[in-house]
C-alpha cells in the first residue's frame, strides 16, 4: 500500500522522467511489435501456401466406384492424411474449363473426356514436409488402382527450406530485438533511479529495510514497463492500420502476442529496477 | 549505549581520519564532540551510525557491534538512533512535513501517528508555520530545524547531531538546546558534534570529548569511566 502510494507519488513528482522512460520502453517494444506483425504475416502466408501441399492420386479409368471408396479409406487410415476428396472425371473437366477459360474451344471440341478421376489427398498440418509427402505419394503409387501420383516434390522442398530459414531468422532477430528492448528499458529505469539515488540513501539512513526501499521502485519500474508496452501496442496498431489502408492488407497479430509483449515490458521494467536499485542499496 | 574501542578509520590515499579512539557514552548521557574542522567528528558519528565501518577497533551502539552487524541489518540500529546530518540530507521537492514524516513512514507506523507526531516535532523546533513549504524554499536555519525534527520524530534512544546549530542564530540555538536538554532529562543519550566552543562553555554540566587530528585528546568524562 505504501509502495503503491510512493510509486504514484514518485511518478507525479517527476512526470516528465516517467513519460520519457515509458516512451523509451514503448519505442523499443514498438520495434519488436512491428517485427511481430511482419513475422506473423509471413507465417500466415507460408501456412496458407502449405495448405495447398497435397498429393493427387490419379485413379485408373477402369476402376469402379466401390474400389475408389476402398482406396479413399486406405488413404484416410494414414496418420499424415487429414482429408481425401474425390474428383470425378466430369468434375475434372469442369474445373479445367473454368480455370483454363481461353482453351474453351479446345475442350468443347472434345468427344471423349481425356481427364482421369483423382483423389486429392490433403495432409495434416504437421506433415506438410518433403518426407511425409513423399511417403504418402509412394504408398498411393503402389496401390494397384492408382495410375499415377502427382505432387509438387520440388516446390515442397523449397517451401520447407524457406520455412526453416524463416523460423531461424525469426528466432535470431526476435531475440536480438527483445534484447535491445530489454537494454533500453534497463537504461531508462537506471536513469530514473539515478535521479533518486539521494532518496534511496536517505531512506536507508532513516532506517528503512532494503525490501521497503525496493518495493516502490520495483512497482514504478513495472508500471513504466506496462505503460510502455501499452503505448507500443498502440503505436504498432497505428503503423499496422497505415500499412493496411495505404499499402496492402495484413493480418493483425493475435491478442495473446500483445498481452505477452505488455507483460514482458512490465517484467523487464521490474527486473531492470531490481538491478538498478541493488547498486544504490549497497552504497550507504 | 555507545562504545568505541581503539577505533581507527583510514581513507586509503588520504590517510587516517581517526586513530585509536576509545570512549563510552552511557545511557542517558549527553556529550559534546568538539574539535577543529577535519578532526574527525563527522567520521566518528558516521561510524556510530554504521554508515561506514572502522578500519580496526570496534564500535558498539544500542547493542549492535560494527563487527557483527551486516549492511542488511543496520536498519534495526537506525530506527533507534536519530541522526542530524551536517548537510541535512533532506529530500528536495518535498515539504517540511513530508520530510519529517518520511522517517516514520519507513518504519511502517500508522498514518494517524505519523501526522500527529510530525506536527508536534515541527512545532517543537518552531516550524509550524512553514511546515507545508517545500524544503528547497526554506532558509538554511529552517532546513536545519527540519533535519532535527526528522531525527527526533521516532523517539530515538540515541541522538547523533552533527553541528545541529551551525546555521542557527542565538535564539534558535537556545531553542534547540532546550529541546535536547528535555530529551536528556527523559533519558535519551546525545552525542552532539560542534565546533562552537561558546555553546560548549555555556553547558559545563555536559561531558566534552575533544578530537584533534583524529585522536581523542580530551575527555571530561574519562574519570567517571574509570569509576564505572
Ligand atoms: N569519505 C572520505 N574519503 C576520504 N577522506 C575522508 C572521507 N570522509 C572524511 N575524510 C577525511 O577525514 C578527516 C576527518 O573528516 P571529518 O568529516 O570527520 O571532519 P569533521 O571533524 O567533521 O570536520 P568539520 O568540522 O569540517 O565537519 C578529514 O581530513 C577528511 O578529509
Ligand atoms: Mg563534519
Amino acid at each position: 500500500m505504501y509502495a503503491l502510494r510512493e510509486a504514484i507519488a514518485a511518478i507525479r513528482r517527476a512526470p516528465l522522467l516517467t513519460i520519457l522512460s515509458a516512451a523509451m520502453v514503448a519505442l523499443a517494444l514498438f520495434v519488436v511489435g512491428v517485427f511481430g506483425v511482419v513475422t506473423y504475416n509471413l507465417h500466415q502466408a507460408l501456412t496458407q501456401i502449405e495448405e495447398r501441399v497435397e498429393v493427387v492420386a490419379y485413379v485408373r479409368d477402369d476402376v469402379l466406384e466401390d474400389q475408389v471408396r476402398e482406396l479413399e479409406g486406405v488413404l484416410l487410415e494414414l496418420e499424415e492424411v487429414r482429408a481425401v476428396r474425390f474428383v470425378s472425371r466430369e468434375d475434372a473437366l469442369l474445373t479445367a474449363r473454368e480455370t483454363l477459360g481461353e482453351f474453351e474451344d479446345l475442350f468443347s471440341g472434345l468427344q471423349v473426356n481425356p481427364l482421369p478421376a483423382s483423389l486429392e489427398v490433403e495432409l495434416q498440418p504437421g506433415f506438410r514436409n518433403p518426407e511425409a509427402v513423399a511417403r504418402v505419394a509412394g504408398l498411393a503409387r503402389r496401390h494397384p488402382n492408382v495410375e499415377d501420383v502427382a505432387y509438387g516434390g520440388d516446390w515442397v522442398d523449397r517451401l520447407h527450406l524457406l520455412r526453416q530459414v524463416g523460423a531461424i531468422g525469426t528466432a535470431i532477430l526476435g531475440m536480438a530485438f527483445s534484447l535491445v528492448a530489454a537494454l533500453i528499458i534497463a537504461t531508462a529505469v537506471r536513469i530514473a533511479i539515478f535521479a533518486r539515488r539521494d532518496e534511496i540513501q536517505v531512506m536507508r539512513l532513516v532506517g528503512a529495510t532494503n525490501g521497503f526501499i525496493r518495493r516502490p521502485f520495483l512497482l514504478e519500474g513495472f508500471l513504466t514497463g506496462i505503460a510502455g508496452g501499452l503505448l507500443a501496442a498502440g503505436l504498432t496498431y497505428s503503423a499496422y492500420l497505415v500499412v493496411y489502408r495505404l499499402v496492402f492488407p495484413l493480418d493483425w497479430i493475435p491478442m495473446e502476442w500483445i498481452a505477452g509483449g505488455v507483460i514482458a515490458g512490465g517484467a523487464f521494467g521490474l527486473l531492470a529496477s531490481a538491478v538498478a536499485v541493488r547498486r544504490y542499496l549497497r552504497e550507504v | 549505549m555507545i562504545k568505541l574501542t581503539k577505533v581507527t578509520k583510514e581513507f586509503p590515499p588520504r590517510g587516517r581520519a581517526l586513530s585509536e579512539v576509545s570512549f563510552h557514552l552511557r545511557k542517558g548521557e549527553f556529550a559534546f564532540l568538539t574539535g577543529h574542522s577535519g578532526s574527525g567528528k563527522t567520521t566518528t558519528l558516521r561510524l556510530v551510525h554504521m554508515a561506514d565501518r572502522p578500519t580496526s577497533g570496534e564500535v558498539r551502539a544500542c547493542g549492535f557491534s560494527s563487527e557483527l552487524t551486516s549492511d542488511r541489518e543496520v536498519w534495526k540500529l537506525r530506527r533507534r538512533v536519530g541522526y542530524v546530518f551536517q548537510e541535512f540530507r533532506l529530500l528536495p521537492g518535498r515539504t517540511a512535513t513530508e520530510n519529517v514524516a518520511f522517517a516514520l513512514e519507513v518504519t511502517g507506523a500508522p498514518r494517524r501517528d505519523i501526522l500527529s507526531r510530525t506536527h508536534r516535532l515541527l512545532a517543537q523546533v518552531g516550524l509550524s508555520s512553514s511546515s507545508s513549504m517545500p524544503v528547497d524554499e526554506l532558509s538554511g536555519g529552517e532546513r536545519q530545524r527540519v533535519a532535527i525534527a526528522r531525527a527526533l520524530v521516532n523517539d530515538p534512544l540515541v541522538v547523533l547531531a552533527d553541528e545541529p546549530t551551525g546555521n542557527l542564530d542565538d535564539r534558535a540555538t537556545r531553542g534547540i538546546m532546550e529541546l535536547f536538554q528535555e530529551l536528556h532529562a527523559r533519558g535519551t543519550s546525545l552525542l552532539v558534534a560542534t565546533h562552537d566552543l561558546e555553546l560548549v562553555r555555556r553547558h559545563p554540566e555536559f561531558r566534552v570529548l575533544e578530537l584533534d587530528e583524529g585522536r581523542l585528546v580530551y575527555d571530561s568524562g574519562a574519570v567517571e569511566e574509570g569509576a564505572a
